[in-house]
């Protein structure tokens, strides 16, 4: 059974009343997919922030019905994608980011899967998290997208066919393609390094 | 480290992060689930403005932060977080409409009001900078002549003062009468900001001169109005009412009105 159940039934039924528990529990999930696809944080929590307004103002003209029958993770997650697609034609920051295998992850963006280790590990882990950041943003958008949606966000094959409004089997091929190119980003630049340290 | 999909899969699953605190709190204040609220100088002192994505939502002189935390809550059912000053946008718009501007488009989130109460906010905002109107005068421009009373509970009840300038609305006798934004002697000093002089009105209103015709046009106006306020003394004729006016053969002012103020006094 879906977490969202609960939600979507109090969305339904108050939408003032409980918009706010979705921004609080939906907001991590949805910063970090438009982080991932546009790799600027400012660029991201603005996508972020428009996502969750255009989510209200959809929910409002939403009759009871129609909010019940939503899909709350990948109705979401098509929302903040779509932002992020036109900000990724439009802006000089995006065409920067997506180019630059550079980017400093800010303080107190870490990935919060490190914290229960030592100091050590934890930079490391920041360090390498940063690296797969980078790499990630090398993928063509629409195979970015994927792994973001599938990896980073968790998405079931089913949710992300809804998300990306693709058959099961596209989606699960841009999937693992996106791996696949990332794979080969990341030997890159571990022969990369490798020349670097010999040379 | 090695690359199967197993450890590219665990490395972007960790790649998930924490939102900006900032998010939630922009989110809610931009769809007016949430205000903010920052201290903003006018003529009578610093005042606490609040907003939110659909416009201005109050104007009070908050002695402070907790108390006018707990009021709004109160009255709007929404919380209201604190921030370092207006958005440049906002305060320059304000201050261009207190300097007389009506050009400038200020939203206003009266969410939560009824409609005679925006009927006679919005009547409100048609007075110019500089000019006054009875109570009675708003009450027959929305057609409600008789509700002269409500109209005074309605312009007490004026959340976004000063934006909607409910302080040019005076009584009908001529005397500027109350005002929610601290009392009577701010309505005086906002008034004289303005060009107005409180007490030269009072004191004309106590002799008897509710309208003022010049006899080179022959159109009686409310005393304010801007017409009026160019005739020479040499040709401003002074009117208890406005039947005298009219039997000495002179039309009220299309700008002012003053038949309105008349209907319902």
């Amino acid at each position: 059974m879906d977490t969202d159940s609960p939600l979507i039934a109090a969305l339904a039924q108050d939408l003032d009343g409980s918009f706010e528990v979705l921004v609080r529990s939906h907001q991590d999930r949805i910063y970090s997919i438009a982080l991932r696809v546009l790799g600027d944080p400012r660029d991201a929590e603005e996508a972020a922030q428009d996502a969750f307004v255009r989510a209200y103002r959809a929910l409002a003209g939403y009759d009871r019905k129609r909010i019940l029958e939503l899909r709350l993770r990948p109705w979401l997650a098509t929302i903040v994608l779509n932002l992020c697609r036109s900000r990724l034609g439009r802006g000089p920051a995006a065409g920067r980011a997506a180019l630059s295998l550079d980017l400093a992850l800010p303080g107190g963006l870490e990935p919060r899967t490190d914290e229960s280790r030592g100091p050590v590990a934890t930079s490391a882990a920041r360090e390498a998290a940063h690296d797969w950041a980078g790499l990630l943003l090398t993928l063509p958008p629409a195979y970015r997208s994927a792994v973001v949606l599938r990896h980073v966000d968790g998405l079931s094959y089913p949710e992300l066919a809804i998300a990306l409004g693709r058959p099961e089997g596209t989606v699960k091929a841009q999937v693992h393609r996106g791996l696949a190119l990332l794979r080969t980003a990341f030997e890159a630049a571990q022969r990369r390094e490798r020349e670097e340290m010999t040379a | 480290m090695t690359t199967d999909d197993r450890d590219m899969e665990t490395a972007m699953a960790a790649l998930l992060t924490r939102a900006p605190k900032t998010l939630a709190p922009n989110v809610l204040a931009e769809i007016g689930l949430a205000d903010r609220y920052a201290r903003f100088d006018s003529p009578i002192g610093p005042l606490v403005v609040a907003w939110n994505g659909l416009g201005v939502s109050a104007v009070e002189a908050a002695p402070d932060d907790a108390g006018f935390e707990a009021a709004h809550l109160a009255r709007t059912g929404r919380p209201a977080h604190p921030v370092e000053r207006l958005p440049d946008r906002l305060a320059t718009s304000i201050a261009r409409r207190l300097d007389g501007d009506r050009r400038v488009r200020i939203d206003l989130d009266l969410r939560g009001h009824s409609d005679f109460e925006r009927d006679v906010w919005q009547k409100a905002l048609e007075i110019p900078r500089g000019e006054v109107r009875p109570y009675g005068w708003i009450a027959a421009e929305i057609g409600r002549p008789k509700a002269v009373r409500a109209v005074g509970t309605a312009l007490g009840h004026n959340p976004v003062p000063l934006i909607v300038p409910c302080h040019r609305v005076v009584r009908t006798d001529g005397s500027i009468g109350q005002y929610s934004l601290g009392g009577p002697a701010n309505k005086r000093t906002i008034l004289a900001a303005e060009g107005l002089d409180p007490d030269a009105l009072e004191t004309a209103a106590r002799a008897g001169v509710r309208y003022v015709g010049s006899d080179t046009t022959r159109i009686v106006c409310l005393p304010t109005c801007h017409a009026a306020k160019r005739i020479s003394d040499a040709h401003r004729v002074p009117f208890r009412s406005l039947g005298n006016a009219s039997a000495a053969g002179y039309r009220p002012c299309r700008e002012c009105r003053p038949a309105s103020g008349a209907m319902a006094a």
